[in-house]
């Protein structure tokens, strides 16, 4: 993980060029816009995830990315060669399927090998990146069963296996996660990662799952009805969402609606009724006076007190209505007299909390000037 | 109070389910039936299998024996019955058990019935290939028609069925005559000349198509049973791995479709072997099938022991491939458990 970080990233590389250009596509199914005027530049060696809720158009981008959809509009460059016209088999690509889509009648040996038999390679050859593949995904000793006598992990395994074997120059990913139940998915995401490494494949990685896409992504795409509504890093995505969209996608927010009253280039000052006071933005924003802007603070990032903060912007009172106790953590969510409920999470740091807040306590909650992000649309 | 809002309405459901059949089975009524059944060690379960058991046991395996028995006797009286008892008490003491195996070692030694069995074997196998060839497409292209056209498809499939099965036959007579429509089309279009019509009717070609047309329908059901079942992406997945899309359809459809095939090959060649309408309708005077055989045996020779004999043979013919294909079947059933 710290390997990657320490990259320069691509995508702050004026003269890098992209690996895979996504230029003005979209889909149309009849009336339907699957997918609507996307532009995309992915880098190598990237882990790209396309985060949406379903139907928003991820996986059909996808698919035309593998060359099971035509785009109706734009094209697909891979490596600065136009995939138009080009049939998925002929393509550089390969995909694991989110069902995996093993070939049950072959062993985990044959369906490794089906498609390096496809490129008629010689039997040897064959033999011995099949083996060699097998060992990464730490399946060697499961080489002559068929898929139904594997678990979910090993199946998700050999399809790895089988899509990465014949060393594509860009893999494509559809909810590889979504069939593992919860410790496995963990373990997986990390084992992913490194051989994505390792091999140094560029990874396109669709999901609906904001937490699988935090932790594999070096940029996420946000999708919502067809379009890609922002790209960026993980830490960009949580920590500067663009639109009241994304920021409610990605984890939990709190969002207040409010008028402008003050748009200065270091701070801006909002009233807000759904708060019951006014709210003080550590940065500027360009938008016209008495325009209606929502800001979003996430639930982490505030503070839960007994007595009234010092400072007069950023707070509220209100009334604890639920407690729930996650181990690690507790989430509150707080009525402010304005009627609103405020989600807010606390760290549980000490173990016998004497005075913990109880159900209906009145309470004062607060954030720093920095935790706030104005959204405009 | 803040936890009890956590139980989901699926868990609430379930909750309700479980309650509903905690009330039916601490019900008296049930109680009290099940308990007398259990007296008599029957339970809900035994009781279901029971029925097709005591079906086949009446309709078949009784039948069964009395052909058996059948079969194994003399033929010195005529061939009706009564017939030389199987079992006899001598002097009311002793029971003796008279197994004649004269009317198969006739079997054997007369080549009529090798040759007519060995006939049927090929004309089965024939129908069974034509059927194979023309089923598979249509199972095929229904299985992967729009969903909205599957049933109607499916619908003109079983329809033949709805009519009599020699009316349909009787309906090919008069097309395949030499006065039939398809030779009068040939005159009138003038491929044929007149007064010299392609004889089809009484010949192998009409006997073909009479079965090939009746047993189309058990090959194509069973087919498309089986792929319409198929997963498609895992053409999708062959494809994307370097795979040109037939032979995909080579490598990934066929063999998993496999099942099907035997299946609908069973369902045609177990029927054909033992024809004797189509053959007799349709083919010529000449074509020697063991149905035809049987029926003359019974019919026009009145000599049932042999007549038995051949029914018991043709019986363990067919009984081989059939536990073939059960095997077959097992190993499927285990490969696709997962499921």
């Amino acid at each position: 993980m710290a390997a990657r970080e320490e990259r320069k990233a691509p995508w702050l590389d004026a003269t890098a060029a992209p690996y895979i250009r996504i230029e003005d596509v979209s889909k149309k199914f009849g009336d339907f816009v699957a997918v609507n005027d996307v532009s995309l530049s992915i880098y190598k060696g990237e882990i790209f995830c396309l985060l949406g809720g379903s139907g928003c158009g991820k996986t059909t981008l996808l698919r035309m990315l593998a060359g099971f959809e035509t785009p109706t509009e734009g094209r697909i460059f891979i490596d600065g060669v136009d995939m138009s016209g080009v049939p998925p088999y002929e393509r550089p690509v390969n995909m694991m399927f989110q069902s995996y889509a093993l070939f049950p009648h072959m062993t985990v040996e044959q369906n490794v090998a089906f498609g390096l038999k496809q490129e008629g390679l010689p039997r040897a050859e064959i033999a011995t990146r099949v083996a060699d593949m097998l060992a990464i995904v730490k399946l060697q000793e499961f080489a002559k069963r068929k898929p139904h006598q594997l678990s979910g992990g090993q199946r998700q395994r050999v399809a790895l296996a089988r899509s990465l074997v014949k060393r594509p120059k860009v893999l494509l990913l559809d909810e590889p996660l979504g069939a593992l139940d919860k410790k496995l998915r963990e373990h997986t995401q990390f084992e992913l990662v490194n051989i994505q490494e390792r091999l140094g494949v560029t990874f396109i990685v669709v999901t609906h799952d904001q937490e699988e896409a935090m932790t594999l992504a070096s940029r996420i795409g946000v999708m919502n009805q067809g379009r890609i509504v922002q790209v960026g890093t993980p830490h960009d995505i949580y920590e500067f969402p663009n639109t009241r969209f994304v920021a409610e996608f990605i984890g939990n927010v709190n969002m207040f609606e409010g008028v402008i009253l003050e748009d200065e280039p270091d701070h801006v000052l909002i009233e807000s009724r759904e708060l019951g006071g006014r709210i003080y933005v550590g940065h500027g924003v360009s938008t016209a006076p008495d325009a209606i802007v929502w800001t979003a603070v996430r639930p982490e990032k505030m503070v839960l007190t007994r007595e009234p903060p010092d400072e007069a912007n950023n707070r509220a009172s209100g009334v604890i209505k639920e407690i729930a106790y996650m181990g690690d953590m507790s989430i509150y969510l707080v009525q402010l007299d304005s009627g609103k409920v405020v989600r807010i999470t606390q760290p549980n740091v000490i173990r016998h909390a004497e005075d913990r807040f109880t159900w209906d306590e009145r309470v004062w909650i607060s954030w720093h000037e920095s935790a706030g992000v104005v959204v405009t649309e | 109070m803040a936890k009890q809002s956590y139980v989901s309405l699926g868990e609430r459901v379930i909750l309700g389910i479980d309650h509903l059949l905690a009330t039916v089975l601490s019900s008296s009524p049930y109680r009290w039936s099940s308990g007398v059944l259990r007296r008599f060690g029957l339970r809900g379960r035994t009781l279901v299998i029971a029925v097709p058991w005591v079906w086949l046991l009446c309709f078949f395996l009784v039948p069964f024996i009395i052909v058996l028995k059948i079969s194994f006797a003399e033929t010195r009286w005529l061939g009706t019955p009564p017939y030389s008892p199987l079992f006899e008490w001598i002097d009311a003491q002793f029971l003796q058990v008279r197994f004649n195996l004269g009317n198969y070692f006739f079997l054997a030694r007369d080549s009529l019935y090798i040759n007519a069995f060995l006939s049927s074997l090929k004309v089965a196998s024939v129908s069974t290939i034509f059927c194979l060839l023309i089923g598979y497409p249509m199972a095929y292209a229904i299985a992967r028609a729009d969903t909205k056209w599957r049933n109607v498809l499916l619908l003109l499939v079983i329809l033949p069925f709805w009519t009599s099965f020699l009316l349909r036959v009787y309906a090919w007579m008069g097309l395949l005559g030499n006065n039939g429509l398809i030779n009068q089309v040939l005159m009138a279009v003038g491929i044929l000349e007149e007064g010299q019509p392609l004889v089809m009717l009484n010949t192998d070609f009409a006997m073909y198509v009479g079965i090939v047309y009746s047993y189309l329908p058990f090959m194509i059901l069973p087919l498309y049973s089986n792929l319409e079942k198929h997963d498609l992406t895992l053409l999708e997945a062959a494809v994307d791995l370097g795979c040109k899309p037939f032979k995909a359809f080579l490598s990934i459809t066929l063999p998993l479709s496999m099942s099907g095939v035997i299946a609908g090959s069973m369902l045609v060649f177990i029927p054909a072997v033992g024809e004797f309408v189509i053959p007799r309708l349709l083919g010529g005077t000449d074509s020697l099938m063991i149905g035809r055989v049987l029926w003359d045996e019974y019919f026009l020779n009145r000599n049932w022991p042999v007549a038995s004999a051949v029914a018991i043979a043709l019986l363990i013919v067919l009984v081989i491939p059939i536990m073939v294909f059960q095997r077959f079947q097992m190993q499927e059933a285990g490969a696709s458990a997962r499921r």
